[in-house]
């Protein structure tokens, strides 16, 4: 088992700029002109420069809008916008204005059914969240409502992707246009995830606090701002606030979850129309994984379980947990072998599933139980600089497309200021057994934490982590490494794209006949 | 032969699949009706001051020999509404393009009979309802006395206005079927276990048959209240009753505004209702799971049982969807049955079952191709789309097209065998001797500009010209027929190719009499389209003949779907190369019938998004269904091209559709 103790001391001061010859290289924070170098795409939102109209719009509604008169339209409102519990909630809040029973009778009404909508006969607190804090809570970024950056994707087959700001608006880069669309709606609001559609150039879905939205951005159009027309909006009563999104591998199906809803939606995009997929315990769903063979999904609850989906007739094996919910998952290329962490602990496990997809589930004999890869408690290394803490919880886990790569998003303590949050790499190996080798820290500016993360899908060097930073900052971490098995395209999942320039040159050349014969 | 093989397999699904899982399903409902009685006992006569007596007084009830007749009643209601749902259900919708198609389904006599039928069921669901309820609803008559004090048997108008309440509510429930094409069955994105799905979808019915009580019972109290006296005063006469002139009758405010009544009347709505939606929704579930067709006969007597035999089958249309569905499944979750259907035969060494396979879907997908030119044809000529309806559009294009059969069979480039391809690429010749004769001739006045524009491009090696060109022939004549007056709606969207040549060709020249007839026939057409009625009731819906054109896609998705995949799934899988010998057409067969639909998408209405209703029983997935079907197009072809990227430059391909497909490589559709 791994732990933190055997990773190499940590460079202070510096900020980490790739992989080479099996070492993590860092530089300091002058040599600004090799980092541009050697990646075009760092980009920066400096948080001034965001117009965070999303604040002063809610105080300037009470300034302008005349209380007294417009106590009906406003509920009528909050019952177009939430339902009853919006309208309740209305009239709760404004117990000036209309007779004390109302309100009181109304908050307990609203109260009553806070609690019976999302119960099963036990308590869950997190229910008595408010929608932002909820999402904050379950969101896979660290600090969700005081990062710049809230969400980020990749495109899963071309170069672009896509970056949800603090504002509510979405940017989409292209390095091979000068375009830079940027997405606006009126219900575009708290993103708490974005992604793709894959094998789809144009659909991009997010996860908004009342609604799913899915982008339809034309690559070939010259528009800067796509209009609200483009987008699709798919709700749901009481599938409010979305935290987590989780399209099949195949792009045929869109899953969303809720913490609030019990239900997980299958959506079938194209047509509107969703699928509910309910069990009970949980209380919810906070978030979705969805493996790269398209055969698994994990779904995790606000409480002390979590479940693992089968997709073919959709049925699920429950995984009661000890100390705390499912915080983060993610899953090998082949969707063998799951990686997940546990809210309260300080350790990764890992789950094996050895499933052909074609058979049916119930002769599949899954795990029996979960097996401890690494241990991240927390370790104190000595720095120039004096002693750093690193490790504790867990915020986030990715794995690199080829399964080489695993990079774990440490929450640090705020409140110290030698236990900074900080992305620990490891590196992963399946055969003969499946370990963890530890390659190192990545750490950027001096003062800045990591918020999110993300790996390329199709980096062809290696694996592109793609790093979001407190100060707005999005930096590209490459890890050049020769792969120990060219990558294996699964049985029914989409194949990563091909990797020409791993293969014999002369390969392109031939013609398709013989090299499928041969 | 191929005649005697289908009626076979039919009548061997129909009688060994179908039939078993209706019967299941109306088992199933059958033994859900005691719980769900009990349920409704309890809540009708439930009294918040009594509620342990309520309990007691309801076992009692449940127990007694009056509850067990009401039983066999409520179970035979059930049953009959089980037949009726096999009987009208189709995969299909009927879609109805103006008001008066509309009005001529809700008259049609098949549909008058399954009113009857569901006035009827209504009536007797009322009685038990009546019956179990008690009280003052029990019996039709009671003892009372007229105004000289002599006894006399009275009607009971609470007893009455039950019974009719069900025949109402029955009515009105057939007549909305039609409206929301309730007997439409679609099929689910994702498979479940029959248990999930029924858990999943009780919710809905429990709202949706609340609901439309509701607005059913609302609607009820009106017509009874302006017409209530008419069924009394016919039962008061043919059963000698007479009406006691000391009670308020019912069909006034004051009686109507009675809240136990008009409850009695909601709950007893929901009561027939529910047991409807539940016959009709285990009905759906039992019918639409997955059905697992062999793709290599073990033995050759089951041969007309395997799936690439039973794709080709048109009748019943169940069966091919559930054959396409299989197709799509086994395509993506089975490696085991793929390399079945990649496997060659034995002896001979021939790919039949992916020959056969691909051959139908390409097919289907061709059939979709003609039928949105010809659609497109017909709404660009004129500027806006004629006012004839769909179904007859379709049958002209497949009657006018059977001419052109003659000339080059349709499903000729379908037959290509890998021995034609071997041939081909030894020879090194860029054209398959097979479709040579089959390439339209583009001088001959029988072409169109828009075939020109579609074929010009097509390079020679292509086999998919003849399928083409096939519904633009039509369109050179003068359009005399065009707007052939019988409007019918065919529920099945493939036109036959053996049907008979029609004699329409003669049309050419217009004689002097056909000119005068349709100069008359366009005076009392202008005439006609001023009356307001007329226009109202002959104008189309919009968008809906955009559904009805693909009304039946989902064939078509799960035929894109199962091809994409098999696709994908040939680049590790096929070892012998048999799908390569067919990956030219389809992906031509893909990227002309994604031009179609671009087209297509471009009309007004098309691409206009419908309301979604969610408080009804209808399932209305066939209004999205181009949607979908556009993007599973995209997908498909994305898939094809993820998976082979630069390989597909290898594939043979006219410069058109090359440059199509570089657009899917760069990620920029």
């Amino acid at each position: 088992m791994c732990s933190l103790a055997l990773f190499p001391p940590l460079p202070s001061g510096q900020t980490t700029l790739c992989e080479s010859n099996n070492e993590l290289l860092s530089g300091s924070s002058t040599t600004e002109e090799l980092k541009q170098d050697l990646i075009p795409l760092s980009l920066s939102f400096p948080r001034e420069s965001l117009k965070l109209h999303s604040r002063t719009e809610s105080s300037s509604k009470a300034a302008f809008l005349d209380h007294s008169e417009t106590l009906w339209m406003r509920s009528a409102a909050a019952w177009r916008d939430g339902g009853l519990t919006g309208l309740l909630n209305e009239v709760t809040t404004s117990h000036t204005e209309v007779p004390k029973w109302l309100s009181m009778t109304s908050g307990c009404i609203l109260a009553l059914l806070r609690w019976i909508s999302s119960f099963h006969g036990s308590v869950f607190p997190h229910v008595t969240l408010s929608s932002e804090d909820m999402i904050a809570e379950f969101s896979q970024v660290l600090n969700w409502p005081d990062c710049v950056v809230r969400a980020f994707a990749w495109h899963p087959h071309t170069d672009k992707f896509a970056v949800a700001l603090l504002d509510d608006s979405i940017k989409i880069y292209n390095p091979k246009s000068a375009i830079m669309p940027t997405l606006k709606h009126r219900l575009q609001k708290n993103v708490a995830a974005v992604q793709w559609k894959p094998l789809c150039a144009s659909a991009l879905a997010i996860a908004c606090q009342n609604c799913l939205l899915v982008w339809h951005v034309d690559p070939c159009s010259l528009s800067t701002r796509p209009s609200s027309g483009c987008a699709q909006v798919l709700s749901h009563p009481g599938h409010a606030p979305v935290t987590s999104i989780a399209w099949s591998p195949s792009g045929s199906l869109l899953l969303s979850a809720s913490p609030m809803d019990t239900a997980m939606m299958v959506w079938d995009v194209a047509a509107e129309s969703c699928v509910l997929l309910q069990r009970v315990g949980g209380g919810g769903v906070t978030f979705l994984s969805w493996s790269p063979d398209g055969s698994h999904v994990l779904a995790s609850t606000p409480s002390a379980l979590f479940r693992v989906w089968e997709t073919r007739m959709w049925t699920c094996e429950r995984w009661p947990c000890i100390n705390g919910r499912c915080q983060s998952g993610c899953w090998s290329p082949d969707g063998s072998r799951l990686l997940f962490t546990v809210q309260g602990e300080t350790v990764i496990y890992a789950l094996t599933f050895t499933g052909t997809p074609g058979v049916p589930s119930s002769s599949i004999k899954g795990p029996q139980a979960a097996a401890v890869v690494a241990d991240l408690s927390e370790t104190t290394f000595k720095t120039p600089d004096g002693d750093i803490i690193i490790g504790g919880e867990i915020q986030s886990v990715a794995w690199d497309p080829r399964g080489e790569r695993l990079a774990v998003l440490l929450k640090g303590d705020p409140q110290a200021a030698n236990q900074p949050a900080i992305i620990a790499v490891f590196k992963t190996r399946a055969n003969p057994i499946f370990e963890l080798l530890p390659c190192g820290f990545v750490q950027g500016e001096p003062g800045t934490e990591p918020r999110l993360m993300h790996f390329h899908p199709n980096f062809r060097h290696g694996a592109l982590l793609t790093v979001c930073w407190s100060s707005g900052r999005i930096t590209h971490v490459p890890f050049y490494f020769l792969s120990t098995s060219l990558p294996h395209a699964g049985l029914s999942g989409s194949p990563p794209l091909p990797h020409p320039q791993e293969r014999p040159a002369d390969f392109s050349t031939q013609s398709l006949f013989t090299e499928l014969i041969s | 032969m191929n005649i005697m093989f289908s009626t076979e397999t039919s009548c061997w699904f129909i009688r060994k699949v179908i039939c078993w899982r209706a019967t299941a399903s109306i088992a199933w409902s059958v033994l859900l009706l005691p719980p769900t009685t009990a349920v409704f006992v309890v809540l009708s006569r439930f009294s918040l001051f009594h509620p342990f007596q309520t309990i007691s007084e309801c076992l009692s009830l449940l127990m007694s020999a009056s509850s067990i007749f009401s039983f066999i009643l409520l179970g035979g209601v059930i049953i009959m509404a089980g037949f009726l749902t096999l009987e009208y259900y189709t995969v299909i919708p009927t879609i109805a393009c103006s008001k008066i198609a509309l009005l001529g389904q809700l008259l049609h006599p098949r549909q008058f009979i399954n009113s009857l039928a569901h006035c009827l069921m209504g009536i007797i669901v009322g009685w038990c309802c009546a019956v179990t309820i008690g009280y003052r609803y029990e019996m039709l008559g009671y003892p009372c006395q007229n105004s000289d004090g002599y006894p006399q048997m009275c009607v009971n108008e609470y007893h009455l206005i039950v019974l009719l309440a069900g025949a109402f509510v029955g009515f009105s429930h057939s007549l909305l079927g039609v409206i929301h094409n309730i007997n439409y069955v679609s099929f689910q994105t994702v498979q479940q276990y029959k248990y999930f799905r029924f858990k999943g979808s009780l919710p809905l019915v429990v709202t949706c048959s609340a609901t439309q009580a509701f607005y059913s019972v609302r609607n009820y109290i009106v017509v009874y209240f302006f017409l209530g006296y008419i069924p009394r005063t016919w039962i008061c006469k043919t059963l000698t009753l007479h009406v006691d002139s000391s009670i308020h009758p019912l069909d006034s405010i004051a009686g109507l505004l009675d809240l136990s009544l008009l409850f009695h009347l909601w709950i007893s709505a929901t009561f027939l209702l529910f047991m409807w939606y539940i016959t009709l929704l285990l009905f759906r579930i039992f019918v639409t799971e997955a059905y697992s067709f062999p793709v290599q006969p073990s033995f050759t007597e089951d041969s007309h049982q395997c799936l690439p035999k039973v794709l080709t089958d048109k009748h019943p249309m169940i069966l091919k969807f559930l054959a396409l569905q299989d197709l799509a499944l086994l395509s993506q979750h089975s490696p085991s049955r793929r390399s079945e259907v990649f496997s060659l035969s034995q002896p001979g060494g021939h790919p039949h079952n992916w020959n056969a396979i691909s051959k139908e879907c390409l097919g289907l997908l061709a059939d979709l191709t003609h039928r949105l030119v010809a659609y497109h044809e017909t709404v660009a000529t004129n500027g806006r789309a004629k006012s004839l309806s769909n179904g007859s559009e379709r049958k002209t294009s497949s009657e006018t097209s059977s001419a052109e059969d003659l000339m080059s069979p349709r499903p000729a480039f379908l037959m290509k065998t890998p021995v034609s391809v071997f041939t081909r690429s030894v020879g090194g010749s860029s054209q398959s001797p097979l479709t040579v004769p089959f390439t339209p001739d583009l001088d001959s006045p029988f072409a169109s500009p828009a075939l020109r524009r579609l074929t010009a491009p097509v390079e020679q090696g292509s086999p998919w010209h003849g399928t083409v060109q096939s519904p633009h022939i039509m369109r050179r004549a003068p359009k005399l027929w065009s707007t052939s007056t019988d409007s019918q709606f065919n529920g099945s969207p493939l036109p036959s190719p053996a049907s008979v040549p029609s004699p329409k060709q003669e049309a050419t020249k217009p004689s002097f009499l056909s000119q005068f007839l349709q100069n008359r026939k366009e005076q009392v057409k202008s005439f006609l389209a001023k009356r307001v009625l007329i226009v109202y009731l002959f104008n189309k819906l919009p968008e809906a003949s955009s559904q009805a054109l693909f009304a039946d896609s989902q064939a078509h998705i799960w035929a894109l779907e199962g091809l994409s995949y098999l696709v994908q799934a040939s680049f590790t899988e096929d070892h012998f190369g048999v799908v390569q010998t067919t990956l030219p057409s389809i992906l031509s067969s893909m990227l002309l019938l994604q031009e179609a639909v671009d087209r297509h998408f471009k009309l007004p209405h098309a691409s206009s998004k419908p309301v979604r209703s969610t408080g009804s029983i209808g399932d209305s997935a066939y209004k999205t269904l181009r949607f979908a079907l556009r993007a599973t197009l995209k997908t498909a072809i994305y898939r094809i091209t993820t998976t082979f990227g630069d390989h597909l430059n290898a594939v043979e391909m006219s410069a058109e559709h090359r440059k199509r497909l570089q657009q899917f490589l760069e990620n920029k559709e």
